[in-house]
């Protein structure tokens, strides 16, 4: 059995009842302080935030994007997995014929609500083609409408590039 | 000289000192503080309001000054919440300010005639021979615009900082008082210009007091409503205490009234303590009636006042970014429990001594 030695403080000593001794212990603190940042080396915790921008980490979720088809069109075939997965349910999507037996539909409209948006990466998770994506590292920006907020599909192509998964469905 | 010239004197002096200096002062030290604090905290502080977006020296400082006195100007004056009286919300603030700039009264900047002698005294605005009683008398006199400003508020945050201010001043005011009595025994005057000139012919007071100057530092920084004895405007308790129903202009008011407090409270210490204007071995050039002789050591004594002063407002600014604030029966404890024995067993000390050397 190992005992633990407790060490009690008894009360403060009269160095620190007298509580002048301590407050020229901090006044040292803080003016050394104050002398290291005026004079010296400065030692400044603040980011001066909108010209020098703190880096997102790698897995970061951020604005989503839909992703190109080599051929330049969008990947989304309109499965509607997405907008099943998503908890806000803030992605809204039209479908329509693609006239294509491979590849059946393509979304006539694609529709994210970013105020509703809680951000979560569901769908992402549940796209099996690859076609949305939220790794654009950017937040969505303030607007003066909340119309604005409503992103389409072509603003979430702007933000995309061609996947770098395989190709999905046969023959394309 | 006639009873017209003194009163144009008088008010050309005091527009002089308190809109030349006074002012001058209080403003940057709204710009110093929250800087200092800054970089005691490893912060930046304001750093967004340039003079015309140009970095040259100071123009942070000017442009912070101006944004900040536009945005006082322009903002809302608003009304006191429902059954808060109107009219004592609005002069309020003229009552917090107009003592805090009466203090000035007495405040000599440079030497004066000597002792006894006969002579205009070009530094000071008044030469009222209570000197500092009259400074006291006015320094109570603002626990009027604070209080009255808080019960005019109706708030329940604004009456409990009211209540605070009263009874923190009138406790702090026994100490401080009773701090310079022993300044008063020691050179037998209650003029500070007296007063200075006896500590360049004896020893500075914090020498000879050094117990007093110790308790007349803490009472003044209490007196002044600052950190760590910000009871009154409490932000973490009382939103801003007595002036929480205050916006633009008399919510600036309160707080420049504050910081000219502050440096009047420093100039006191400077004078009753820091040898006002002496310079440490210099005397002063007087002639035979004993009416200083003003040149470029002249100069240099107000210089080295104005020094002493910035000193003292830094070494306050840096207590109260340094300590935490006092429980509202810690402040009243150390007030009357610790602070007031101290101080009167000064003064008796002071007496034994006097008597003693005698």
């Amino acid at each position: 059995m190992a005992t633990i030695q407790v060490k009690r403080r008894d009360g403060l000593s009269l160095a620190e009842k007298l509580y002048i001794p301590e407050v020229m212990r901090g006044m040292v603190v803080t003016t050394r302080q104050l002398v290291k940042n005026v004079f010296g080396h400065q030692d400044i915790a603040t980011r001066q935030y909108p010209e020098v921008k703190k880096a997102y980490p790698e897995r970061f979720r951020g604005r989503h994007r839909l992703t190109w088809r080599d051929d330049g069109s969008v990947r989304c075939v309109a499965c509607m997995l997405c907008s099943t997965a998503c908890p806000a349910n803030c992605i809204h999507i039209v479908a329509g014929d693609r006239g294509d037996e491979k590849i059946e539909k393509y979304p006539v409209s694609f529709e994210i609500d970013l105020l509703v948006c809680v951000y979560c990466g569901m769908c992402v998770e549940a796209c099996p083609c690859d076609a949305i994506r939220m790794d654009t590292g950017t937040h969505p920006m303030p607007s003066f409408s909340r119309d604005k907020q409503r992103i389409r599909k072509v603003q979430l192509l702007e933000e995309g590039l061609p996947s770098t998964a395989r190709q999905g469905g046969l023959g394309t | 000289m006639s009873f017209g010239e003194l009163v144009l004197w008088g008010l050309v002096k005091f527009v002089a000192i308190v809109f030349g200096w006074v002012m001058l002062v209080a403003t940057v030290l709204t710009y110093l503080e929250r800087k200092q604090s800054a970089y005691m905290q490893n912060r930046v502080g304001p750093n967004r309001a340039w003079v015309m977006g140009k970095k040259f020296p100071l123009s942070a400082t000017l442009g912070q000054i101006l944004a900040d006195a536009v945005k006082v100007l322009v903002k809302e004056d608003t009304e006191p919440p429902r059954g808060g009286n109107p009219i004592l919300h609005q002069i309020s603030p003229a009552l917090a300010l107009v003592p805090a700039l009466l203090m000035w009264i007495v405040i000599p900047f440079g030497p004066g005639p000597m002792p006894g002698a006969a002579g205009e005294n070009w530094f000071l605005i008044a030469d009222v021979n209570v000197g500092l009683l009259f400074m006291f008398a006015v320094m109570s006199i603002s626990v009027y615009g604070a209080t009255i400003g808080a019960w005019a508020s109706n708030s329940g945050f604004s009456i409990l900082g009211g209540l605070r201010v009263a009874a923190q001043m009138i406790s702090y005011e026994v100490t401080l008082g009773l701090n310079l009595v022993g300044i008063f025994m020691i050179f037998g005057s209650m003029r500070l210009n007296d007063i200075i000139w006896g500590q360049g012919e004896l020893a500075w007071g914090i020498v000879l007091q050094p117990l007093g100057f110790i308790l007349f530092m803490v009472a003044s920084i209490a007196e002044t409503k600052r950190a760590p004895f910000d009871m009154p405007e409490a932000e973490s308790e009382l939103v801003a205490g007595y002036f929480t129903e205050f916006s633009s202009m008399r919510f600036a008011v309160f707080s420049l009234s504050e910081f000219i407090a502050v440096v009047a409270v420093a100039a006191v210490g400077v004078c009753a303590f820091l040898g006002g204007w002496q310079i440490p071995w210099v005397a002063t050039p007087v002639d035979a009636a004993g009416v200083p002789i003003y040149g470029w050591i002249t100069v240099a004594q107000v210089a080295i006042f104005l020094a002493k002063m910035v000193f003292v407002i830094w070494l306050q600014m840096q207590l109260r970014w340094t300590l935490p604030r006092f429980r509202y029966d810690q402040v009243m404890k150390l007030g009357w429990v610790y602070l007031l024995p101290l101080s009167l067993l000064n003064l008796v000390g002071t007496a034994i001594v006097m008597y003693l050397v005698r």
